[in-house]
């Protein structure tokens, strides 16, 4: 009961009914969660070049040949490249950082994985590099670091973007909230570029 | 826009109460500590969603009880709003319009304006400049919402580069790289909050200057400067210029949260040399310009809660400020006063109607001639 309560999300309530339902079932259930917990250890890791979770050496995404090896798009973890990658829209390579830059909770550029992404950046040059982070000031202070760090490499041909902010599809204007409607007043963009493709 | 209908449960010294306003003037009357100003706090809270007095809920609880509860029936544009707030002793504060619960409070303010003057407003003149910024905040933020969102930010640019300055003192290792992208926010955020102040203050000065040689009858020259680090020039060179000393320091000694109003009257301080009646006379004319403010903005009269203003104002000057807020520009008075007497005899001297109620440990009853008179 112990192991299960250190587990995020999970308190002494929780952890005790899943121990009486583990109780309950038949004796192999249990047994196969614990080979699969043995083995999400054992056999799952971190990609070498993108920090995505997976079986090999570099991940499925990475090794994929029909990939397209000349866009990045930087996010903050691997919930992120989920959440992308749900969507089917995008066809390009990812790089996990494995957080933002927080100084408050003692998070510096040194904790994350910029420097590997330099590194690749420097080996093969792409021609577009998205910023998917999150839309806080931590998010956009990353996204500057970063952005400034590869301004340094002087490379050739590179194309900064990042992922654009407002108001949700689908939303009503008058449901939107407050803040987020007028950034998007202020942040407004052509025409030609909102017509549905 | 007016409070009709006022009730309270456990709310402070009260067990329960009920009042129904006059949409013009009422007056609460009373000794020291029989609950005048908890009635207008009540108003407060329907309005603002906390007290003007005591920013801890929990107090506001009458004593061995463990929930308060107010409810407001408020006139707005010929419909009826009912505001129902609603605090129990560790849980979250409820807050209800028209029997419909708001997921934030922020949604609320705003809604149904009141501009409180009362005799803790002492603190804009004696207390550090933090009570004049939140005072200058607390107004611009009712309007303009991203100027709250900046200013949310911007502190919190501040907390990350305070840190970043604190550990580069512990490892004794600074790099200027890591803390570059967030003075770059700084900077952006602060620029933005610096013009809008400016331009803010600018506006309310002569508004104010209006109504204090209203209330002072006099010629005395009233001035309040903005003073800011940025008013300067250019905060991206401060900040340069600055960096030695935050680092010795471990916090940044130059923005916008160092900003401060200063309030001159005859081209002196008035902290040191106004008399009592003469900051009192400033402080009025400061929140009659926030009046004014939110009404130009919104385009609703906030009710006007006054709480013990005759104190330390010399007759004149009270009988010029109560005709000046019984005019048409002025909505709903709730005004709070020691002597029944006094405050009926300034209303009949103007040849205004008032509404009175006595309010006696916690109980409070309209005094029915005042009734009679409106009927």
């Amino acid at each position: 009961m112990a192991e299960f309560s250190r587990l995020p999300g999970i308190g002494k309530r929780t952890a005790l009914r899943l121990v009486l339902h583990l109780l309950k079932t038949a004796p192999e259930e249990p047994e196969k969660l614990g080979n699969a917990l043995v083995r999400l250890r054992k056999e799952i890791r971190y990609c070498s070049i993108c920090h995505n979770i997976t079986e090999r050496e570099t991940c499925a995404i990475c090794s994929n040949p029909r990939r397209d090896d000349a866009v990045i798009c930087v996010v903050e973890d691997i919930r992120d490249v989920i959440a992308i990658e749900n969507t089917n829209q995008y066809n390009g390579k990812y790089h996990v950082l494995g957080g933002i830059i927080s100084p408050m909770d003692g998070i510096g550029p040194s904790d994350l994985a910029i420097d590997s992404l330099l590194v690749r950046l420097k080996e093969h040059p792409v021609r577009e590099l998205i910023m998917a982070l999150s839309a806080t000031m931590e998010g956009d202070t990353t996204a500057f670091f970063i952005f400034k760090k590869i301004a340094a490499l002087s490379l050739p041909d590179i194309r900064f973007s990042t992922i654009a902010r407002g108001v949700s599809v689908g939303d009503e204007l008058e449901y939107a909230d407050e803040v987020t409607l007028g950034r998007s007043i202020l942040h407004r963009v052509p025409y030609e570029n909102s017509i549905p493709k | 826009m007016f409070l009709r209908k006022l009730t309270l449960v456990n709310f402070r010294n009260y067990p329960e109460a009920e009042l129904n306003l006059d949409p013009f003037a009422n007056a609460f009357t009373g000794g020291n500590g029989e609950g005048k100003t908890n009635l207008l706090d009540a108003v407060h809270y329907l309005s603002m969603c906390k007290s003007y007095f005591n920013p801890i809920d929990a107090q506001s609880i009458r004593f061995g009880e463990d929930f308060f509860m107010i409810q407001g029936s408020f006139e707005l544009n010929q419909n009826t709003e009912n505001i129902h707030c609603g605090i129990k002793r560790n849980q979250k504060k409820v807050f209800k319009r028209n029997q419909k619960e708001y997921d934030r409070l922020a949604d609320h303010i705003g809604l149904l304006p009141v501009v409180m003057v009362s005799p803790t407003d002492t603190s804009l003149i004696t207390e550090g400049s933090e009570e004049r910024r939140k005072f200058l905040d607390s107004i611009i933020s009712q309007y303009d919402k991203l100027y709250l969102d900046d200013l949310i930010l911007y502190s919190r640019v501040l907390t990350q580069r305070n840190a970043i300055l604190k550990q580069a003192a512990q490892s004794r290792t600074f790099e200027q790289e890591a803390i570059s992208p967030w003075d770059l926010q700084l900077i952006r955020l602060a620029e933005k909050i610096h013009f809008v102040r400016k331009k803010f203050i600018a506006e309310l000065i002569p508004i104010f200057q209006h109504y204090y040689s209203f209330i002072s009858g006099a010629k005395e020259n009233v001035e309040v400067h903005y003073e800011s680090q940025l008013n300067a020039g250019d905060f991206a060179v401060l900040l340069e210029k600055s960096i030695g000393k935050d680092r010795a320091l471990q916090y940044t000694s130059v923005g916008i949260h160092k900003d401060d109003l200063a309030f001159h009257i005859h081209g002196v301080p008035v902290k040191r040399f106004a008399s009592q009646g003469q900051q009192k006379s400033f402080l009025i004319a400061l929140k009659l310009a926030q009046f004014d403010f939110i009404r130009n903005i919104k385009g609703i009269k906030p009710i006007l809660l006054l709480d013990d203003i005759f104190d330390k104002l010399d007759d004149l000057r009270v009988a010029r400020l109560m005709e000046l807020v019984s005019k048409d520009n002025f909505g709903q008075l709730l005004i709070s006063d020691t002597h029944p007497e006094r405050i009926r005899k300034i209303f009949e001297d103007i040849g205004r109607s008032i509404r009175c109620f006595s309010v006696e440990s916690g109980t409070v009853k309209a005094d029915e001639n005042s009734i009679a008179e409106k009927i």
